[in-house]
C-alpha cells in the first residue's frame, strides 16, 4: 500500500508564504521541460533553427556598424565599433527578449493555467532560461569577433560576466513579472510593450558608450542595464576601469525591480485562472 | 482511518462584471480617469467603503463532503451547478474563498485531455511533456515509459508530431499519460466525452483497475450517466452550488432525474443575470413532447415554450425571439423567428411564444438552452446564458431494434446504409 506521505491543505491563499519556495524547488523538472519544449518547437518551426540566435545580433550588429559606427562616426571608446556593438547587443537582446517572453509567459499558456495547477512563477522563469541559451550560442559571435580584432578579456574581469547575467537576468524577471501580472488583467497593455522596449533601447548605451552622455551619465546608471553593459566592455574591451559603484547601483536596482515583480506577480497569481 | 478527501465548507465568489466583456483594456481605465476624474474617485472611494456592492455570485457554498482512499466517486449536475468549479478547487489551480479542503495525498488532475500537448511535437517529447506538467518525475515517466504507449496503442507513431494524429489517437495518448500518473487521488473531468466508444469502454477499465488493485481514488464528473452508474459507488450532485444529495449512485442519480423533470419548467423571473431595456421580460421556459411530457424524444415532435410579459405591449411593433441549443456549452442550433421571416407585431401584456418541430435531431444526451427576445430590433431581454436544460431521449423503437448513437454526439442524422462494390 502507497504510504500517505503528501497532505495538502487547500485554503483561501495569502499572497505570500514560505512553502512556495519549497513548492517552486519540488516542481524544478517543470521549469526544465517547459524550457526544454520552447527551445525544441522554436528549433523545429523555423528552418535554420539555432542559427536564429546568431542570424539576429549579427544581422542588427552590422547594420548598426554601417548606419551608427561608420556614417554617423558615433564614438565607441576607441574599440571598433563592431565590437563595441556586439557586445551591448549581446546583453541587450537578452534583456529585451527575456522582459518580452516573459510578459507574454502567462498568456501564452493560458489554456494550460486554466486547466492544471503547479507554481505560476515556473512559466516566467522558463522563457528567460530559453533566451539564456540564446545568449551563449550569440556569444560565439563575439568569440569569433575578439579574436579577429585582437582582444583577450582581463581574466579577473571573466568572473564578473556571470554576476553581469545574474543583474540583467533579475532586470528582465522583474520588470516582466509585473508586466505578465497586469498583461492578464489589461489585455491591450502588450500591444505598448514593444514599443516600450524600442524605446528603452535608445536610454541604454547599447549603440553609443555612456561617455557621451558626459555628467549626465550618473543619471542614466538607474537603468540596470546600463551598468550592465559598461562593465561587460571593461570587462571585455578593456574600454575603461570596472566601475564597481556601478555595478553595485545595477544590482541594487534589479533587485527591487525583480521583489516587486514577484510581490505583484504572486498577488494576482491567485486569480489568473478565474479570469484568464 | 482519516478520509483521504475532506472538504469543509468551501465557497468561491466571483464577482461579476457587466455589459463589459472579458477583458478590460487599460486604454478604457485610463480614458475614464482622464474624461471623469472626480466620478472615478467617487465610484472607487464607495466601492472602498462598501457604500456599492459589486455583483457577487456563488458558484460553491458550504460544500461539505468527505471521501474514503479507493472510492470512485461521481458528481452530477446541471451546467453551472459548480461541478468544475469544484474539480478546478480540488486541483488547486483556483483557491477557494473561504473553507478548507485536506487532501491525504498526491492529487493528479485531467481536467482536459492533453493539456500542454504541442502539436509539433512528437508523441514521445509529449508524453514526457504532458507528464511534467502533470506533475510526475523523470525516473517515474521512464519506467511507465512503455505502458503509456502500449495502451495507448501508438507505437507506430511515436516520433511523429502530434498535429498528424487523428484526434483518436490524439486522446488515447493523453488520457493514457494521465492514467499511468502515480497519484493517489485522480480528478477527471468529463474528459470521457471524447474518443470512440470502444476506448471510452477501455478508459472506464482502465480506472476500475486503478481503484481496485492500487487502491487509489477517483472523482469524475460527467453528464454520461450510464459511465456514472457503471464506475462509482457514490456520487455527489450539485445544485446551484449546493451538496444536493451525496449517497449511493443509484439513488442520487435517481433523484438528478427528478430534478431534470421539475427544470424542464424553468420560471425566469427571478433569474438577475439578464440584458435587454426590458420592454418584454421572458418570464419562463418549457418543453413538452407528443405525449406532454417534458422529456423530449428524438426524432419526434417538440415544442419549446417561452412565456413573457410586456408593460406597454402598444408601443412595440415587431418582435423577434430565439431559443439556441447549447451542448457542453457550445452552441448546436440557433432559431430566431426572423430568420424564418416570422416576426410577431401585436403582442399582449403576457403571453407565450411557441417553437415546434416536427423531427428533432437531437441525439440522446443533457442540452443546455438560452433564450432572446429583441422588440423593434433592440435587445429587450436577455437572461444570461443557459437558463435551462433539456434532456433528450432516444425513441423506445431503437432501443428494441437495438440501434445505439454515438456517445458524446449531439445530432442524429436519420437515414440508411447501403454498399455497392466497384466492378
Amino acid at each position: 500500500m502507497v504510504v500517505m506521505s503528501t497532505t495538502i491543505v487547500i485554503k483561501p491563499k495569502k499572497i505570500f508564504h514560505w512553502s512556495d519556495l519549497k513548492e517552486l524547488w519540488h516542481y524544478r523538472e517543470l521549469l526544465y521541460f517547459f524550457s526544454w519544449r520552447d527551445l525544441k518547437v522554436r528549433y523545429k518551426q523555423t528552418a535554420i533553427g539555432a542559427g536564429w540566435a546568431i542570424f539576429q545580433p549579427l544581422i542588427t550588429m552590422v547594420v548598426f556598424t554601417v548606419f551608427f559606427g561608420t556614417l554617423a562616426k558615433i564614438p565607441s571608446d576607441g574599440v571598433p565599433y563592431p565590437i563595441f556593438v556586439y557586445v551591448g547587443l549581446l546583453f541587450w537582446q537578452f534583456f529585451s527578449s527575456a522582459l518580452g517572453d516573459t510578459s507574454n509567459a502567462l498568456i501564452a499558456n493560458q489554456s494550460i493555467i486554466t486547466k492544471v495547477y503547479f507554481p505560476r512563477l515556473i512559466l516566467p522563469v522558463s522563457a528567460v532560461i530559453t533566451k539564456l541559451v540564446d545568449f551563449f550560442i550569440a556569444s560565439l559571435i563575439l568569440l569569433g569577433l575578439m579574436f579577429y580584432y585582437g582582444y583577450t578579456p582581463h581574466l579577473g574581469g571573466l568572473i564578473l560576466l556571470p554576476l553581469l547575467l545574474i543583474i540583467a537576468f533579475m532586470a528582465a524577471v522583474g520588470t516582466g513579472l509585473s508586466l505578465a501580472a497586469i498583461n492578464v488583467k489589461y489585455r491591450d497593455v502588450r500591444y505598448a510593450l514593444p514599443f516600450f522596449i524600442q524605446i528603452l533601447l535608445f536610454v541604454t548605451p547599447v549603440i553609443y558608450p555612456a561617455s557621451i552622455a558626459g555628467e549626465y551619465s550618473k543619471y542614466l546608471a538607474i537603468n540596470p542595464m546600463m551598468g550592465v553593459i559598461q562593465n561587460a566592455r571593461a570587462t571585455l574591451l578593456g574600454t575603461m576601469p570596472i566601475n564597481w559603484t556601478l555595478i553595485g547601483i545595477s544590482a541594487l536596482t534589479s533587485a527591487i525591480l525583480l521583489l516587486i515583480g514577484i510581490y505583484v506577480f504572486k498577488k494576482v497569481e491567485r486569480y489568473f485562472a478565474d479570469i484568464a | 482511518m482519516k478520509p483521504i478527501i475532506e472538504v469543509k465548507d468551501i465557497g468561491k465568489q466571483y464577482k461579476i462584471t457587466h455589459e463589459r466583456g472579458r477583458y478590460v483594456a487599460l486604454r478604457d481605465v485610463i480614458a475614464t480617469i482622464m474624461r471623469k476624474p472626480f466620478a472615478f474617485l467617487a465610484d472607487k472611494a464607495k466601492r472602498a467603503t462598501g457604500l456599492t456592492k459589486k455583483e457577487e455570485f456563488w458558484a460553491l457554498k458550504g460544500v461539505n463532503f468527505s471521501i474514503q482512499k479507493g472510492e470512485v466517486v461521481g458528481i452530477i449536475g446541471h451546467n453551472g451547478a459548480g461541478k468544475s468549479t469544484l474539480l478546478k478547487i480540488l486541483s488547486q489551480i483556483t483557491p477557494p474563498t473561504e473553507g478548507e479542503i485536506v487532501l491525504r495525498g498526491r492529487v493528479g488532475s485531467l481536467l482536459e485531455v492533453g493539456t500542454g500537448f504541442h502539436p509539433e511535437l512528437t508523441g514521445r517529447e509529449n508524453i514526457f511533456l504532458n507528464g511534467a506538467i502533470l506533475g510526475m518525475k523523470r525516473n517515474e515517466m521512464a519506467t511507465k515509459f512503455d505502458q503509456i504507449v502500449e495502451f495507448a496503442g501508438i507505437e507506430k507513431f511515436l516520433d511523429t508530431p502530434v498535429k498528424y494524429y487523428s484526434s483518436g489517437m490524439y486522446v488515447r495518448l493523453a488520457f493514457s499519460v494521465a492514467a499511468h500518473m502515480e497519484s493517489d487521488i485522480l480528478l477527471i473531468d468529463e474528459v470521457l466525452a471524447v474518443g470512440d466508444a470502444e476506448f471510452q469502454k477501455k478508459c472506464l477499465g482502465k480506472m476500475d483497475e486503478i481503484t481496485k488493485t492500487d487502491g487509489r481514488t477517483i472523482i469524475f464528473t460527467s453528464h454520461n450517466l450510464a459511465a456514472i452508474r457503471e464506475l462509482c459507488s457514490k456520487t455527489i450532485l450539485l445544485e446551484a452550488g449546493h451538496v444536493k444529495n451525496f449517497g449511493p449512485t443509484e439513488e442520487v442519480i435517481t433523484e438528478y432525474q427528478n430534478l431534470l423533470k421539475e427544470s424542464s419548467s424553468t420560471d425566469l423571473r427571478k433569474e438577475t443575470r439578464r440584458r435587454g431595456n426590458g420592454s418584454i421580460r421572458l418570464t419562463g421556459f418549457a418543453t413538452e413532447n407528443t405525449s406532454n411530457e417534458h422529456t423530449l424524444i428524438s426524432g419526434e415532435r417538440a415544442t419549446f415554450v417561452l412565456s413573457y410579459e410586456c408593460a406597454h405591449p402598444e408601443k412595440i411593433t415587431t418582435v423577434d425571439v430565439g431559443i439556441s441549443i447549447h451542448k457542453n456549452g457550445v452552441p448546436i442550433a440557433t432559431m430566431y423567428s426572423s430568420y424564418v421571416k416570422k416576426e410577431f407585431h401585436t403582442i399582449a401584456h403576457s403571453g407565450e411564444f411557441r417553437f415546434l418541430t416536427d423531427n428533432l435531431p437531437l441525439a440522446e444526451g443533457v442540452y443546455g438552452i438560452g433564450v432572446r427576445v429583441l422588440a423593434d430590433g433592440t435587445e429587450a431581454d436577455w437572461p444570461q446564458t443557459e437558463i435551462s436544460q433539456i434532456e433528450v431521449r432516444n425513441p423506445r423503437e431503437y432501443t428494441k431494434k437495438g440501434y445505439r448513437t454515438h456517445p458524446g454526439s449531439a445530432i442524429i442524422v436519420q437515414g440508411t446504409w447501403e454498399h455497392e462494390p466497384t466492378v
